[in-house]
């Protein structure tokens, strides 16, 4: 199991390197929201994987550990308002500045007039 | 009843203040959220002299909601704390009275994004948990992310996007790394981890380490170290002044996250881990000051000028730190408090001075008379002279403080060049700016816009903090070196948090 959940917050972590690298705003939104993906499963698996376990103390005879659950929830609701914000950030840069690109090409030109 | 919960106030008070503004107002509400919020800010001032007062003696722990540490979250007041918030409080007042007079009107809810963002800062100053300072960076980033915009323009726009998609990308990192530290010591409160770091060895040490540098990018990512710096110039030139002026502090947090964790955490007694940030912070942050001061030589607008400053401020204050020893650390301090006053009021005043200039706003070209000429003159000359470093105000005191923390003949070697160097070419930037703006004025009428009293004295409020780092230079740098004390001995942090020793397992 551990094998298997590596391999899949790699392959989200990896993915979501990718697409943050690319210079358009919504591969960039979509690669943030996949790495924020990446991260809550890396957290939740912090407090050791196990299964058929409750984080209470005293029901069964082990118990696992109910933080990173606190965690992974505070840092769900986080990103979630952070996508958001991006999202809306990413489409009124879109139509004010009228393209996408994250570093246009007449950028150079607008540094200079201010 | 209030000296119990002293710690907690400065947080209550910007969040009830904001929420307060948040609700309509009527017919002129932004008369009534200006109300609230200058006295809020001016009761978090009071607030803040009181905490640094009651941390004099002891380290204040408030234990909320009673949940004990390491198992609830504390927040902690201890001389470092305190100086922080107090520096806040201090820097958050004057530019809130300057945002009173018009600028809070260019974008919608200002003033609560304003209390929101003073309550990100106190509770990164004040919390004794590492997922609880994630937290409140998150409060006081996503304030941040839209105070950036406040008055839209597409270079704010733009330099915003890239702000956002930066700052969510550390985030995300310092998740994995609290991941990380929770996943191989089991607790995420710091006086509770500096005990079981210590105790790490073999692989468990190293993943550890990996944790913590994983941590240190993040945290030089907001503190704008070098490899990280690029977000800043771009976007404290292309915002408004009284937010750039407030994100003076911002670069402090990062500071304050660097010093906090790295000398308590992963400090001198924290066995396999020990000093791990030090080496990079040396040459990381001898470069910044290089790149920083070539930035300050090479723009061409004022504002961006001010940006760099920040930059070569940054620089100094990390390459000081890392000589460790609590000289350096205390002068590093003193540098601290004089940098984030006299850069606020630059920003102020860079923002006055492009008002009053018309189309040629800030650039460092001819242009026409100021209306109020000599009086932004006179004020600019005394800000330059403070940031540059010549005598007899605080840039000078402070800087000839770190240069004396340098012992080693090879941190002399390094250290003095550059920072006189700098300090050099600073000089040659800010009288390039200041004889372009208010010597070379094309001749006739001057401008008509001008200021109301009350900005100016805002920037003056500023920079008379800084003349008072002059005059009270030795009580001040006195508090900065207990200040250093308290650092060199964590174990007292510790035992104040973990009266009874930490977690079991």
């Amino acid at each position: 199991m551990e094998t298997l959940y590596a391999i899949t917050v790699g392959t989200l972590t990896a993915c979501s390197v990718f697409l943050i690298l690319r210079g358009r705003s919504f591969p960039i939104v979509i690669g943030l929201t996949m790495l924020s993906y990446a991260v809550n499963l890396f957290l939740f698996s912090t407090g050791r994987l196990a299964i058929n376990e409750l984080p209470l103390i005293g029901v069964g005879e082990t118990s696992t550990d109910p933080l990173p659950q606190a965690l992974v929830l505070t840092a769900i609701v986080i990103g979630f308002a952070m996508t958001a914000y991006s999202i809306i950030l990413a489409v009124r840069v879109r139509g004010e500045i009228g393209s996408d690109e994250v570093n246009d090409t007449n950028y150079a030109e607008q540094e200079g007039q201010r | 009843m209030l000296a119990n919960h002293l710690v907690i106030l400065p947080i209550l008070v910007p969040l009830f203040a904001a929420l307060l503004q948040l609700l309509p107002w009527g017919e002129n509400p932004q008369f009534y959220r200006r109300i609230i919020g200058l006295v809020a800010s001016s009761l978090t001032l009071i607030l803040a002299v009181l905490l640094v007062i009651s941390v004099q003696d002891e380290i204040l722990v408030y234990a909320l909601g009673s949940w004990q540490a390491p198992y609830g979250i504390v927040l902690v007041a201890d001389k470092l704390s305190a100086l922080m918030v107090l520096l806040t409080a201090v820097l958050a007042l004057p530019v809130l009275i300057f945002a009173c007079h018009g600028e809070d009107n260019l974008g919608s809810h200002f003033q609560a994004l304003y209390q929101f963002q003073v309550l990100g800062i106190m509770g990164a100053f004040l919390t004794g948990d590492l997922f609880n300072l994630f937290v409140f960076f998150e409060i006081l980033l996503i304030s941040s992310y839209a105070l950036l915009m406040h008055g839209g323009g597409k270079l704010k726009l733009r330099a915003t996007l890239h702000y956002v998609v930066l700052n969510l990308t550390g985030s995300a990192l310092f998740l994995i790394s609290l991941g990380v530290l929770y996943g191989i010591t089991g607790t995420l409160n710091m006086a509770d981890m500096a005990g079981k770091v210590a105790l790490l060895q073999g692989d468990d040490a190293a993943i550890a380490r990996a944790g913590a540098m994983l941590l240190f990018v993040v945290f030089a990512l907001k503190a704008a170290l070098l490899p990280l710096y690029f977000w800043l110039p771009q976007a404290y030139a292309s915002t408004t002044g009284t937010v750039a002026a407030l994100f003076a502090i911002m670069t402090k947090v990062g500071i304050y996250a660097i010093i906090r964790v790295f000398t308590m955490i992963f400090g001198a007694d924290a066995g396999e881990a020990e000093n791990l940030a030090q080496g990079w912070l040396w040459w990381l942050g001898l470069f910044t000051i290089l790149v920083g001061a070539l930035g300050v030589l090479g723009s061409r607008d004022l504002r961006l000028v001010i940006a760099y400053l920040v930059l070569v401020s940054v620089g100094t204050m990390l390459t000081t730190m890392s000589l460790g020893h609590s000289d350096a650390i205390g002068s590093m301090l003193f540098y601290l408090v004089h940098s984030t006053l006299v850069t606020a009021a630059l920003f102020l005043l860079a923002d006055l001075i492009a008002e009053q200039r018309g189309k040629t706003a800030s650039r460092i070209v001819k242009g026409r008379k100021m209306a109020q000429h000599n009086l932004l003159g006179g004020l600019f000359f005394l800000a330059s002279i403070t940031v540059i470093g010549i005598p007899p105000l605080s840039g000078f005191v402070s800087k000839l403080f770190i240069l004396e923390a340098a012992r080693t003949g090879a941190q002399v070697a390094w250290l003095w060049p550059l920072i006189l160097g700098a300090t050099f070419l600073m000089l040659i930037a800010l009288s390039r700016a200041g004889s372009r703006m208010f010597w070379h004025t094309f001749d006739g009428k001057p401008n008509e816009n001008t200021h109301p009293k009350w900005q100016h004295t805002s920037v003056i409020l500023l920079l008379v903090g800084a003349v008072g780092i002059t005059v009270f230079a030795s009580p001040i740098s006195d508090y900065t070196n207990a200040v250093a004390q308290q650092l060199a001995t964590p174990t007292d942090y510790i035992s104040s948090v973990l009266p009874t020793g930490g977690s079991d397992d």
